[in-house]
């Protein structure tokens, strides 16, 4: 059974503003944002999964998006080394809460930022990896080498998708949906190469941050405002459940962003 | 050219970060060059490439080195110049670097730094403080200045054929012997000439008293009338000589127009004291002793004219430099800014010049001893042209093509 990380949304809100979605003059609403985390929460725990919760702590609005905590292989936890000093102070607590549970911590070199699974996604063997606007090239090669795994690093040229989540989701079978120009054309190639079956989602769908989805075997729990994008899912045999996210889409997150998998897959032989 | 050496980690293969780097390197008017790579075996393995990246300026390259660390490229560590003091006086320091005409980089606090002037047979001074690297030669070095010694952090550039213009000096051999024919050549050095002077380039000409003796004076003179002439190299024998033509129609007594004269040094030898007594060459023009010949049209041209004396000099004539290392400042000098030079007829002159030239000068020597026309080229092994020849010939048609319209453009 997959194990998640999630954290519940006490301390969130828009307080400043480090991507393009975030203004703080268009400030999330309390109680649309405990409903929509909630009814997040409800439907993954209905799912083949076990979720479990790490305290939210005051001044931490972000640490609600814990695929941002860091990567989770095996037993092997990487914390992330944040960009924004705004985010900086999440580290501590995630990887004091996975030492807590046993996981081995393996830090990355201080000078080398990564921002854990919002940038770092398996697709079968392959880990792929999202740099420039929030992780550094270099943090890819520290963590192959930790892992033991093949890295591709892919280049992100659309700052609206600063993360690699917010627009690439492999799926179990090989394949993966993403939104393709939010890469430059090597990267584009690169997943094209690797990737057995892309589907592409359309720009309109893209904006509802329609790939940062969560999949749970045969289960995509994503934004709703992807039409087409379900249609195709549920074409190749996926059941999809489309959620509620407008709050969390003002500071440029959603389902998957909620969420770090515990571990996102097993050791790479 | 600038380069900087840039080292990539990682799976820089299956990425796709090597072909971008590159295609940025060239979409960026830089250039670069692969100089190891090591590809990883299997599927997890990292592979590694150095490359060294060169772009015209150091701004240029600087810009584009940030570029590309963005994408993991990481600068590599270089050695600095090794250095050493000078231990006297006009004394390099043991096992001192011995520059050639080539452009020449030397590397210290991490950057590099281009030698000025390129200069060959010299060693290269480092100054720290102002971040300078100059070509000095035995009388230039002060006991205590920095030399660099070994030939660690030193990088030398070797001028590249260009690709732009197939001009004269890419498309034939370097020396063209006695018994091979010259004047489709030679119309092909009027023409380069031609686009010399259009584009504001620097001609030198250095001449030997052949020149005089053998009647060629007038056609140089044709030259320097055509503005075909910015400076003129020659000893004190060649003024002297010319000066004797001009003023008793003779050359070390010989008419060049009298078959089977024969004359002695007299008329040289008052030649000379006549310029001395008119208190120099511009002097005996603008006096009107001197009323024709090569110093003349010189004079009346602004012709820089450079004169270095030697031993067997009469004279000298005023304005000859003598000494002779006073002598190689103020040719060095003269010669910062010429873009072409023809070594015309003197052994001695043409050599001393050769070694003086920056590795981009266009170069014409002719002369009728070919071991003299091939020991001047060899400095200038991809921007010469030898011509093994009488030089009278050679400079009648060359004015001749000059002042007609057989040149080609």
């Amino acid at each position: 059974m997959r194990e998640l990380l999630l954290c519940p949304p006490d301390y969130y809100g828009i307080e400043y503003e480090i991507n393009p979605w975030m203004s703080r003059a268009r400030g999330a609403e309390a109680a649309l944002v405990q409903k929509q985390w909630e009814q997040l929460h409800a439907t993954l725990s209905k799912l083949d999964c076990k979720v479990h919760l790490i305290a939210p702590q005051p001044g931490l609005p972000d640490m609600v998006f814990t695929a941002n905590a860091g990567l989770t292989v095996g037993r092997k936890f990487i914390p992330s080394n944040f960009r924004h000093k705004e985010r900086a102070g999440e580290q501590p607590f995630f990887a004091k809460w996975m030492e807590q549970r046993s996981y081995e911590v393996r830090w990355l070199p201080e000078n080398l930022y990564f921002e854990g699974e919002g940038d770092a996604l398996f697709s079968g063997d392959v880990l792929f990896c999202g740099y420039k606007f929030r992780s550094d090239i270099q943090s890819h090669r520290a963590v192959a080498d930790i892992l033991g795994c093949l890295a591709i690093s892919v280049e992100l040229v659309d700052p609206r998708f600063y993360h690699l989540d917010t627009c690439f989701c492999p799926l179990p079978d090989g394949g993966a949906f993403w939104f393709p120009t939010a890469f430059d054309e090597y990267g584009q190639r690169t997943i094209r190469e690797h990737v057995s079956d892309v589907i592409d989602v359309s720009s309109e769908e893209a904006t509802h941050f329609s790939c940062n989805a969560v999949v749970l075997g045969r289960d995509i729990v994503l934004p709703e405002g992807a039409p087409q994008l379900v249609t195709k899912l549920e074409d190749r045999g996926y059941r999809c459940h489309a959620l509620p996210m407008s709050e969390f889409i003002k500071a440029g997150g959603a389902c998957k962003c909620l969420v770090m998998f515990m571990p996102q897959r097993e050791p790479v032989s | 050219m600038f380069s900087e050496t840039i080292e990539l980690r990682g799976h820089i293969i299956d990425s796709l970060i090597l072909p971008k780097v590159l295609d940025q390197i060239l979409t960026h008017g830089a250039n670069f060059k692969i100089t190891e790579i090591d590809v990883g075996k299997k599927r997890a393995d990292q592979s590694f490439a150095r490359i060294e990246v060169s772009a015209e300026t150091s701004e240029a390259l600087d810009e584009l080195i940030l570029r590309l660390r963005q994408h993991g490229a990481e600068v590599a560590k270089h050695e600095d110049a090794q250095l050493a003091s000078a231990p006297a006086d006009g004394v390099f320091p043991r096992d001192f670097y011995v520059t050639t005409n080539q452009q020449t980089f030397v590397r210290f606090s991490g950057k590099e730094i281009e030698v000025q002037p390129a200069m060959m047979d010299s060693a290269i001074a480092v100054d720290r403080k102002r971040g300078a690297a100059r070509a000095v030669k035995f009388f230039d070095v002060r006991k205590g200045d920095e030399i660099v010694v070994g030939h660690q952090g030193v990088r030398v550039v070797p001028v590249q054929r260009a690709t732009s213009r197939t001009d004269v000096f890419q498309f034939i051999n370097t020396i063209i012997d006695a018994d091979e024919p010259k004047s489709a050549i030679i119309r092909e050095l009027a023409g380069e000439l031609q686009r010399a002077r259009a584009s504001k380039g620097k001609i030198a000409v250095v001449v030997g008293p052949a020149i005089v003796r053998t009647g060629a004076g007038q056609h140089l003179v044709r030259l320097i009338e055509s503005r075909y002439v910015d400076r003129l190299f020659a000893g004190n024998s060649f003024a002297a000589y010319d000066l004797e033509r001009a003023l008793f129609g003779t050359s070390l007594g010989i008419s060049p127009d009298l078959a089977f004269a024969r004359g002695g040094r007299e008329n040289l030898v008052r030649a000379v004291n006549a310029i001395r007594e008119a208190g120099g060459i511009a002097a005996a023009v603008q006096k009107k002793i001197v009323t024709s010949g090569i110093m003349h049209a010189c004079i009346q041209h602004n012709v820089d004219i450079v004169l270095t004396g030697s031993i067997r000099d009469e004279g000298p004539i005023p304005g000859v430099t003598t000494d002779a290392i006073e002598a190689q400042k103020v040719m060095r000098e003269k010669l910062t800014d010429v873009t072409h030079a023809l070594l015309l007829a003197t052994l001695q002159h043409s050599l001393a010049v050769a070694s003086m030239l920056g590795p981009t000068v266009k170069t014409v020597c002719v002369d009728i001893d070919p071991s003299a026309v091939e020991r001047a080229v060899e400095h200038q092994p991809l921007q010469s042209i030898g011509l093994v020849t009488d030089v009278e010939p050679f400079l009648r048609e060359l004015a001749d093509c000059l002042s007609d319209s057989r040149v080609r453009d």
